[in-house]
């Protein structure tokens, strides 16, 4: 009786423990071969066959595609420069310069990838249609009311996630550190 | 007392070989990955325009909106897949994903170098079945290896501007992808047989 009671404790306590951690590695991704520069953080090898079976799981559980290695890079972001999560309430400045890259586009998306309503229906930047100042830099507001300049609305959700996406790019896999790739800066400015 | 303690080290331990197991499972047993997904709204072997992404209908998640995106949804039992994409204005790429969503290959308009992306998908088996004396042929065609029977390629177009994307989702809508018929060899007894029994018809009719 006691031996029956033993082994059900260690194979419930088994169970828990499995798929329990692998509930959280697949929704909050790990830190297995990422490339953190700021706040940005990137998976370069999701992209490619050498892929890790952490992310392959995170990948088939959200139902996204990643963006292939010959394709791109894609890097995101759910807090500011100061560890500060994102708010959407909030005034958020993303300015400075990217990497190298023929195209870039910069998206806002709420935590599960979904895009945010607004009245503009706009929902992101290209690297065309930014205004820059005379040195080249950009600077974009991210707000829930308009703004001038290049405003970026939130449609004042709490809590959501700027995703950075380079195209046809050197950045990848070889990529270390921010002199390889000077990603924006992302600060908040103000909270109501 | 010592029981529980070790009670508590085994379930650890055989947890961590349930965490182990469930994690390389899970990209097989998931429904509602990219796959899935797309399996509904999209045709065997042929290029299906996708939905714009918009709040509400993405039919996936973190799509990107600057991006006309199109579907070709492949399954190479039947013989190998020939794909043709012209090049749209300003950016254009392909990429290859196994029916597991891991992406093996990816091309965009400039490495292909042209003003139309060709390529020839194929398993390995039918690579290596593919007359040697190709050669003239060899150095224009683009051959690709498939490691598995099934899986997506996702064809998308930039519009760097909104006023854009109609010419983007144009340049996708003359791409075409489909099953070779001719070339490969290994279909070529199954051809033949159709025309052989043709003295038996006239006996049934």
């Amino acid at each position: 009786m006691r031996l029956i009671f033993i082994t059900l404790l260690a194979l419930a306590l088994a169970t828990v423990v499995g798929l329990g951690s692998t509930y959280v590695t697949a929704t909050r991704g790990t830190d297995l071969g990422t490339l953190t520069i700021g706040a940005w953080t990137a998976r370069p090898k999701s992209g490619s066959a050498e892929v890790d079976p952490y992310s392959r799981a995170s990948i088939a559980r959200s139902g996204e595609l990643p963006i292939g290695t010959g394709d791109g890079i894609a890097f995101s972001a759910t807090t500011d420069d100061k560890k500060k999560p994102l708010d959407g309430r909030c005034d958020v400045v993303v300015s400075g310069v990217t990497p190298a890259a023929r195209f870039w586009t910069l998206t806002l998306f709420d935590r599960k990838g979904h895009l945010v309503a607004n009245s503009l229906q706009r929902y992101g930047f290209t690297s065309q249609e930014i205004v820059r100042g005379s040195d080249g830099q950009f600077e974009i507001r991210v707000a829930a009311r308009a703004r001038a300049g290049n405003w970026l609305p939130t449609g004042g959700i709490e809590r959501y996630a700027l995703m950075l996406r380079l195209y046809d790019t050197p950045v990848g896999v070889a990529t270390r550190t921010q002199r390889d790739a000077p990603m924006p800066s992302i600060s908040t400015v103000g909270c109501p | 007392m010592i029981r529980i303690v070790f009670t508590i080290i085994a379930g650890v331990l055989l947890g961590g070989v349930v965490h182990l197991v469930s994690v390389l499972a899970l990209p097989r047993i998931a429904t509602q990955d990219a796959y899935s997904r797309l399996t509904s709204m999209t045709k065997l072997n042929t290029v299906t325009a996708l939905p714009l992404a918009e709040p509400g209908n993405a039919p996936m998640p973190f799509m990107d909106p600057a991006f006309a995106v199109a579907i070709c949804r492949y399954d190479l039992t039947d013989g190998a897949l020939k794909l043709t994409v012209p090049v749209s204005q300003a950016y254009t790429s392909v990429s290859f994903y196994t029916r597991n969503e891991v992406a093996y290959y990816a091309i965009n308009d400039r490495s292909a170098g042209r003003k139309v992306i060709e390529l020839d998908l194929m398993t390995e088996d039918q690579h290596s079945a593919l007359p040697e004396d190709e050669e003239v042929t060899a150095a224009d065609r683009l051959i690709i290896d498939s490691p598995t029977a099934t899986g997506l390629i996702v064809l998308k177009a930039l519009a760097p501007e909104p006023g854009l994307m109609p010419q983007a989702q144009a340049a996708l809508a003359a791409s075409s992808c489909k099953l070779q018929t001719e070339p490969v060899p290994v279909k070529q007894p199954e051809p033949a047989p159709a025309p052989a029994p043709a003295p038996a018809p006239k006996g049934k009719r």
